[in-house]
C-alpha cells in the first residue's frame, strides 16, 4: 500500500470542508464518539442536519467564524490506500498557510462552485499549484445539485478552466462533478448524472499514478549530520547520515562531493542500521566515502556522472510569508534542506500578479503573499537544481535572522 | 509499482528518521519526552535507528505523575537499558509539594494537567532547547493543526494563529534564548499505521497492551482499572474483567477496553474493526470541553 499527499483548496463557502467531512465519512474514516460529538455541535441548525464541515476546523475561532485559519491534516485509509490530506484555508489573507500545506503535496483538488465558475481565487490557487509544480492537479466542480446536476453548466466551467490550465502550463488536470453536501459522485457512483461516465472521485485519489513523482534518475544526497559514536568497537566510524533526496547510490559509485569538489568513491551504505548494496530516495541512509575527506552538515553527496548546479548567485521565485516586508539588500539565512547560508536579496526583478500571471513593477516593499522575481547571493554556494527540473532540490526558505521567523519560500530558478 | 519505491510505513519512516537527525543537528540540547506509552516506544524504535550504530544523543526524559502502571515503569526501565539510553525522571508529587500546587479530587483525580508545571521547570533546569514528543496529528482536532516543528514561548505557550510557515522538508528549528520548540516526529502517523509498524519491526511493548484479567469500575461506560489513586464510592461494584489498553497514560485518567486480544494480530484486527476512536474510547480526561486540548496546548501542554 503507498501513500498519497494531496490538498484541497477552495473558496469561502465552496464546500471544501464538506468534501473532506464527505470523503472521511463515506469511506467510513469517521468513528462514532467524533460523530456524537459532531452532532452535539450541530444540534442548533435549523434543519437538524449534520455539518460535516465542523469535522475539519480544529481551532476555537475556526468553529466561531466559520472559517478555515490554518492548514490541518487528515488521515483515512482505504484498502487501496494510505491518504493524508491536508485540509488548507483558502482566502488570500492565508495564502502562506496553503503554501504550506502544498508544498509537501503531490496533488491538489480544486474546488470550484458550480454556480460561479471559474473565480478569482480558483484562478490564485491554480497559480500556486503551478508554482509549487504539484504534479496531478483535480478539478472538482461542486454544489452540482444547485445547477440541477447541468451538463452544460459543467462543460462551460470545464472550457473555461482549461484556458487556465492551458497559461499555467497545468498537464495532467482531471475533472469531476460533484455534491459533497449529497455525497454525490464522491466515494460511489451518483445516479444523478447520467451524462457522466467517468469515476467517481476517490476511485480516481486511489488509482492515480504515483510512481514517477519520485526522482530516480538525479542522484541528490545532502548530510544532514555525521556519525561518530568514537566508541571502542566503533573507534573509526565516520558515516554521513542524510536523507536521498532524490536518485539512487550504489556501493562503488564514484561520487563528488560539493562544493568541496572532491571525487570519491562509495565504500559502505547503511539503512536503519544495516548495510545494504544501494538506497534510493526518499530513504534516510548512511554513507561511507573511501577517502577521509573534511565534510560537514548541509554539504552534498552526489554521483560523479550527473552533476548539480553550484552557484553563490541564484534566480529565483520568492514568495513573501512575513507581515514585515521585504527589503532589498537585507541580508537573511537561507536554508535550503539542511543547508544554512547568509543570504543577501540583491534585486527584485518584478511582481508576479497571483491573479492575472502579469509581470508588475515593484513599488516599495514585497508585502505578505506577494511572489517576486528576484535575485539572491550567498555567502558560500549553494549545490541545487532548478526547481523546475528537481523541486526536491530546488526549494529552500528565507529566515529573518533577528525573529526567526520563516519569511519566505525560495524556488530556485 | 517499480523496485525503487517505499510503501506507506517506509515513507512514514523516512519522514520520523529524517526528523530525528534535524533535531540532533539542529539543537543543543534536546530532549525525548518519554511517557511510557506505545507512541514513545515507537519514537525510541525510530531513534535507535536513526543514529545507529551511535547511540541516540539525548536522554530520555519522563514526567512522572505518580498515577504510572506499574507494568509500564517496569518496561521504561528494561528499555533504557535495552537501548543504552540515558533517563531522567522528574516527578509531578515533588512539583506539587515544591510550588504548593492543589492536588486534584475528585474520583479519579488526574495530575495530568500538573505534568506541565513539572515539565516547563525539567526544560528550565536542563535548559532544553528542544523535547520531542510523540503527539499525532490523528488524535485531536487541535493537534492536526500544529506544526511538526512548534515553536513555544518563554511561559511554553503554544499561539495557533502564529505558526512558522513550514515548507516542503525545511525545517527552521531557530530560536530565542528562553524559547524552545516542540517536535513531533510521528505527526503523520495514525494510531493504525503504529500497530501497523509495530507489527512489522518486531517491536516489544508492555504486557497491558495484550488481554489480562483486570479489577476495575464501570464510570460512564468506561472501564477504569482499580489502584491507589482511584477514590471508589460506595456504591462502585469491583468486577474482574479481561482487559487491554489501547493508550497507556495514568491509571486515574485512561480506560481499559475489554478484549481477548492476546497477539498484535488480534489487536490490530479489534483496531481496525472498532468505530470509537482511540481517545474518545480510552482518555477520560478530554472530553471536558470541546477546545479541551486547544486549551492545554496553549499553556504549554505536549
Amino acid at each position: 500500500m503507498d501513500l498519497l499527499r494531496f490538498i484541497t483548496a477552495g473558496s469561502v463557502d465552496d464546500g471544501k470542508s464538506t468534501l473532506i467531512g464527505r470523503l472521511l465519512y463515506d469511506s467510513k474514516n469517521i468513528l462514532i464518539d467524533q460523530l456524537e460529538a459532531l452532532e452535539k455541535s450541530t444540534k442548533n441548525r435549523d434543519d437538524g442536519s449534520v455539518d460535516l464541515a465542523l469535522l475539519t476546523d480544529g481551532l476555537r475561532a475556526e468553529r466561531e467564524q466559520g472559517i478555515t485559519i490554518d492548514v490541518a491534516y487528515r488521515y483515512f485509509t482505504t484498502p487501496k490506500r494510505k491518504f493524508i490530506i491536508a485540509d488548507a484555508p483558502g482566502h488570500v489573507q492565508y495564502t502562506r498557510n496553503m503554501i504550506t500545506g502544498a508544498s509537501n503535496a503531490s496533488l491538489i483538488i480544486i474546488l470550484i462552485d458550480a454556480r460561479l465558475g471559474v473565480v478569482e481565487q480558483t484562478r490564485r490557487h491554480s497559480i500556486i499549484a503551478s508554482l509549487l509544480k504539484i504534479p496531478h492537479i483535480v478539478v472538482a466542480v461542486n454544489k452540482m445539485d444547485l445547477v440541477n446536476y447541468s451538463q452544460d453548466v459543467y462543460n462551460n466551467i470545464l472550457i473555461e478552466y482549461s484556458k487556465v490550465a492551458k497559461q499555467l502550463g497545468l498537464k495532467e488536470v482531471t475533472y469531476f462533478p460533484i455534491s459533497a453536501l449529497n455525497g454525490d459522485n464522491i466515494v460511489d457512483r451518483s445516479t444523478q448524472f447520467n451524462w457522466y461516465d467517468g469515476k467517481p472521485l476517490l476511485e480516481y485519489l486511489e488509482e492515480v499514478q504515483l510512481d514517477n513523482d519520485v526522482n530516480l534518475t538525479e542522484s541528490r544526497f545532502q548530510v544532514q549530520l555525521v556519525i561518530r559514536p568514537q566508541t571502542e568497537e566503533l573507534h573509526d566510524y565516520r558515516g554521513y547520515a542524510g536523507k536521498v533526496i532524490s536518485g539512487v547510490y550504489k556501493k562503488g559509485d564514484k561520487v563528488t562531493v560539493l562544493p568541496q569538489q572532491i571525487e570519491t568513491t562509495i565504500s559502505k551504505l547503511e539503512t536503519g542500521g544495516k548495510e545494504v548494496k544501494e538506497i534510493f530516495a526518499p530513504q534516510p541512509a548512511v554513507i561511507h566515502l573511501a577517502e577521509d575527506i573534511d565534510i560537514s552538515r548541509g554539504d552534498s553527496i552526489v554521483r560523479t556522472d550527473n552533476l548539480p548546479q553550484v552557484k553563490n548567485e541564484v534566480e529565483v521565485l520568492l514568495c513573501w510569508m512575513d507581515e514585515k516586508p521585504l527589503q532589498t539588500g537585507n541580508k537573511y539565512l537561507l536554508q535550503h534542506n539542511s543547508r544554512l547560508v547568509k543570504a543577501i536579496v540583491k534585486n527584485v526583478a518584478y511582481k508576479l500578479d497571483v491573479n492575472s500571471l502579469q509581470q508588475q513593477p515593484v513599488e516599495g516593499g514585497v508585502k505578505l503573499n506577494e511572489v517576486v522575481k528576484a535575485t539572491i547571493k550567498t555567502a558560500s554556494p549553494l549545490v541545487y537544481d532548478s526547481f523546475e527540473k528537481l523541486h526536491v532540490n530546488g526549494s529552500a526558505i528565507l529566515i529573518d535572522e533577528t525573529s526567526n521567523s520563516t519569511v519566505a519560500a525560495v524556488m530556485i530558478q | 509499482m517499480n523496485e525503487y519505491s517505499l510503501n506507506y510505513l517506509e515513507q512514514l519512516e523516512a519522514e520520523s528518521i529524517h526528523i530525528f537527525r534535524e533535531v540532533a543537528a539542529q539543537f543543543e540540547r534536546p530532549a525525548l519526552l518519554f511517557s511510557g506509552g506505545k507512541d514513545s516506544i515507537t519514537m525510541v524504535h525510530l531513534a535507535k535507528k536513526a543514529f545507529a550504530p551511535g547511540k541516540i544523543p539525548f536522554p530520555l526524559v519522563h514526567i512522572d505523575t505518580g498515577h504510572n502502571f506499574p507494568e509500564a515503569l517496569d518496561f521504561r526501565d528494561w528499555l533504557v537499558k535495552e537501548v543504552g539510553a540515558l533517563l531522567t525522571v522528574r516527578k509531578v508529587e515533588d512539583t506539587i509539594r515544591e510550588r504548593n500546587l492543589t492536588e486534584p479530587k475528585g474520583k479519579f483525580p488526574s495530575r495530568n494537567w500538573l505534568q506541565t508545571y513539572t515539565l516547563l521547570d525539567t526544560i528550565e533546569e536542563f535548559k532544553f532547547d528542544c523535547c520531542i514528543g510523540g503527539a499525532r496529528r490523528d488524535e485531536e482536532k487541535a493537534r492536526a493543526k500544529e506544526r511538526i516543528f512548534s515553536v513555544r514561548d518563554e511561559f511554553g505557550q503554544w499561539d495557533p494563529k502564529l505558526q512558522r510557515p513550514e515548507l516542503w522538508n525545511i525545517f527552521n528549528g531557530r530560536i530565542h534564548k528562553g524559547e524552545n520548540v516542540r517536535v513531533f516526529p510521528i505527526s503523520n502517523w495514525t494510531e493504525l499505521d503504529i500497530w501497523n509498524y509495530i507489527r512489522r519491526e518486531n517491536i516489544d511493548l508492555p504486557s497491558i497492551y495484550f488481554a489480562h484479567d483486570r479489577e476495575v469500575i464501570a464510570h460512564e461506560g468506561q472501564l477504569v482499572a482499580m489502584s491507589d489513586y482511584v477514590q471508589p464510592s460506595v456504591d462502585d461494584t469491583i468486577l474482574t474483567k479481561k482487559v487491554r489498553y489501547r493508550t497507556v497514560g495514568d491509571m486515574t485518567c485512561t480506560a481499559a477496553v475489554e478484549s481477548t486480544a492476546s497477539t498484535l494480530d488480534e489487536v490490530i484486527n479489534e483496531i481496525i474493526s472498532t468505530r470509537i476512536s482511540e481517545r474518545g474510547e480510552t482518555r477520560i480526561d478530554d472530553k471536558v470541553t470541546e477546545a479541551a486540548m486547544e486549551d492545554r496546548k496553549k499553556n504549554g501542554y505536549f
